[in-house]
């Protein structure tokens, strides 16, 4: 498939534009929302810091939330791009894949029983929870006579997502404090995240954007076809395997920090193929970038619609995403 | 031996499986016994034996009191969600001819969950009252359950509707109405939102003979239907190309089928919440028992999802008494595992 943009010095030029686009949504990111910024309060916040609210807000909120926004947006878009890769199914996403419930889960059962409640531990037990999710779904569609199959992945994840669902429900029904205190947790947000929350999980997932690149000719010979790429001698065995791992590793660690996001991991591999053509080694790092313009224009477009309250990121990046999934739905030639 | 019965009259004539026959008659007697074990367990107990007399109008006034108002009603609504969401499951299995299809897909619950939290939280006064009477609930969960299935079937319409686009719009829709239903939980109070949360997880506790009466009706209208349409439903289910070549209006049948899904789902979850499971696992475990064509499958398929609710509500009700766990929780706990079994053992 060949995307609309041919030449590769153009490739080359757009993703420069695409990352200056990222940077300046970024700042616009830092001055935009309730509390009234400017630019140059933005900037003295780092230079000449006075300790005033307009800083403290700058420094301790915005920053942080734009990083973890840009950070997350990129590590999800890549995971779709695997993920649709190895499963070669385009509606192939994290939320699929039961990552995030297996997250959700976790972080509502360390709640009710062992009582926790800050949102540093929620992060582990989250990178947690969903580490063991994705690994069950991955030792689930694999076990069996014929081994992993694409569709048996599917629908492994689909019904360990329902199954983690309902127990989590079942959970807060009978516990009204762990409801108050998941709820916010359990739409998908980057606000009030600092950035030690990051720090922890940002090595994991820079390392798993760089394996995530060397295995884009991997990726581009596996779209063929499980059996083509093995007839070309790739070990498909093991590259679906490490494959996986980058998949839980970017996954668990976006819904660690941010909690589950849906759309994003579906709709950018879309939209980055149908710029760049369906190469991997232009597919990867276009979907990060515009995996991340698109939650960091989610995440200010979030905080205006019911000022001044704000609508979980989650939501937002749900609304924008499914007029596209439709798109890509009724496109698709399905038989 | 032959394996049917035939029975003829002049203008119509007719094939029992005997195998099918006696399931059903054997399903049907468990049915009812556990639906006297239901009755009997509870705070107050009832030996089974009393239990068994007071449901068939012999016994004394208390026990009676405590049957016919609080336990019958849940036991009746447990029973018929349950096989009306088993049944809307066979049917859309067989409509979209993937034994992974259940009626949580084509945005049903979601749309009948969205549909019931805005209610909870709109009509909810800043003392956690509702403001308008609880009884309109099922009415909201019910037209919500039926938009979203339009909406997905229309939006799945490109020259007729494949099954495979169906599922695609519908998967899509259900995250999004799920992400509407969060936004709601959070906008409105937290009362509100452990409201919502026990109605999306699926739960019997405190119906009345009222919700009965709201239930009932959907699910007597659609089994005579149902029994006049089963023979188009196996057609259905042999593909477009060779349903169409043997004469039938394939779109038409599959929007009609797909109305009586809407119905009987949409019915269930309105009443009893979003229970989930039963209409994937309850056909699965019936065309292991029957096979799969559609004449055994569907009362099989019905009982067995009724009685899957109905255990479920009777274990959510005792088992960590004096806390009520939501039969959708069972049913849940159950259930994934049972399918990850199927995965496991079916070729892909």
């Amino acid at each position: 498939m060949n995307g609309i943009i041919h030449s590769t010095r153009l490739k080359i030029i757009a993703l420069f534009v695409g990352m200056l686009l990222l940077c300046l949504l970024m700042a616009l990111s830092v001055v935009s929302g309730y509390t009234d910024t400017s630019w140059k309060t933005a900037i003295s916040a780092y230079t000449h810091f006075d300790g005033s609210n307009a800083q403290i807000i700058v420094k301790t909120s915005r920053v942080p939330r734009a990083i973890i926004g840009a950070v997350i947006g990129v590590s999800l878009a890549i995971s779709g791009v695997i993920l649709q890769a190895i499963t070669r199914n385009p509606i192939a996403s994290p939320e699929f894949f039961g990552i995030n419930a297996g997250a959700g889960f976790f972080i509502v059962a360390a709640v009710t029983f062992l009582g926790i409640s800050s949102l540093q531990q929620f992060m582990w037990i989250g990178f947690l929870g969903a580490g063991i999710a994705g690994i069950s779904v991955y030792a689930l569609g694999s076990a069996g006579r014929e081994g992993l199959t694409p569709i048996r992945l599917t629908l492994a994840g689909a019904v360990m997502a329902a199954l983690f669902a309902s127990l989590t429900q079942g959970m807060l029904v009978s516990n009204e404090k762990a409801l108050e205190e998941v709820l916010f947790w359990l739409a998908g947000s980057v606000e009030g995240r600092k950035l030690e929350l990051l720090a922890p999980v940002l090595p994991y997932l820079v390392c798993s954007w760089i394996g995530a690149l060397f295995l884009a000719r991997q990726l581009n010979t596996f779209s063929l076809g499980e059996d083509v790429a093995k007839g070309l001698g790739q070990r498909t065995g093991a590259f679906k395997l490490l494959a996986t791992l980058l998949v839980i590793l970017l996954c668990g660690g976006s819904v660690a920090v941010a909690g589950p996001i849906a759309f994003i991991g579906v709709v950018v591999p879309h939209f980055a193929r149908f710029l760049v053509g369906s190469h991997h080694g232009w597919v990867i790092p276009y979907s990060g970038v515009i995996g991340g313009i698109l939650l960091v224009a989610a995440d200010i477009a979030a905080r205006f619609i019911i000022m001044p309250d704000e609508v979980p990121v989650g939501v937002m990046t749900a609304i924008i995403g499914t007029p596209f999934f439709i798109y890509i739905a009724r496109k698709g030639k399905f038989k | 031996m032959n394996k049917y019965w035939i029975l003829r009259s002049k203008k119509i004539s007719f094939l029992l499986d005997k195998r099918v026959f006696f399931l059903t008659l054997l399903l049907c007697i468990i049915t009812i016994l556990v639906m006297i074990v239901s009755s009997s367990v509870g705070e107050l107990h009832i030996p089974p034996l009393e239990a068994a007399k007071t449901l068939f109008g012999f016994g004394s006034e208390m026990n009676e009191t405590v049957i016919q108002k609080f336990r019958l009603p849940r036991i009746l609504i447990a029973f018929i969600a349950g096989a009306s969401l088993a049944l809307s499951g066979a049917i859309l299995q067989g409509v979209i001819r993937n034994p992974l299809a259940s009626p949580d897909m084509i945005g049903i619950s979601t749309g009948a969950g969205f549909a019931a939290v805005t209610f909870i939280t709109m009509f909810s006064n800043k003392s956690n009252a509702l403001t308008v009477s609880i009884h309109y609930l099922p009415v909201f969960a019910f037209i919500g359950a039926t938009i979203a299935a339009l909406f997905i079937y229309f939006l799945a319409w490109k020259k007729g509707v494949s099954p495979t686009r169906l599922v695609l719009i519908g998967i899509g829709l259900m995250a999004a109405f799920q992400a509407l239903t969060t936004l709601m939980i959070i906008l409105g109070p937290i009362y509100a939102a452990s409201q919502a949360t026990i109605w999306l997880t699926g739960s019997v506790n405190g119906v009345s003979w009222q919700d009965v009466n709201g239930l009932l009706p959907w699910f007597i209208l659609s089994l005579p239907v149902l029994a006049v349409l089963v023979r188009r439903l196996n057609v259905q289910e042999l593909g477009d190309e060779l349903s169409t070549g043997l004469g039938v209006n394939t779109n038409r049948e599959r929007f009609l089928f797909l109305m009586i899904c809407t119905a009987l789902a949409g019915s269930a979850v309105a009443f009893s919440g979003a229970i989930g499971f039963v209409g994937l696992i309850g056909p699965h475990i019936a065309r292991r028992l029957v096979g799969s064509s559609f004449g055994g499958l569907l009362p099989v398929s019905g009982l067995i999802g009724g009685l899957i609710v109905l255990i479920a509500d009777l274990a959510g009700r005792t088992l960590f008494s004096p806390l009520e766990v939501p039969a959708g929780v069972f049913t849940a706990a159950v259930g994934a595992p049972y399918f990850l079994y199927l995965l496991f053992k079916t070729n892909g």
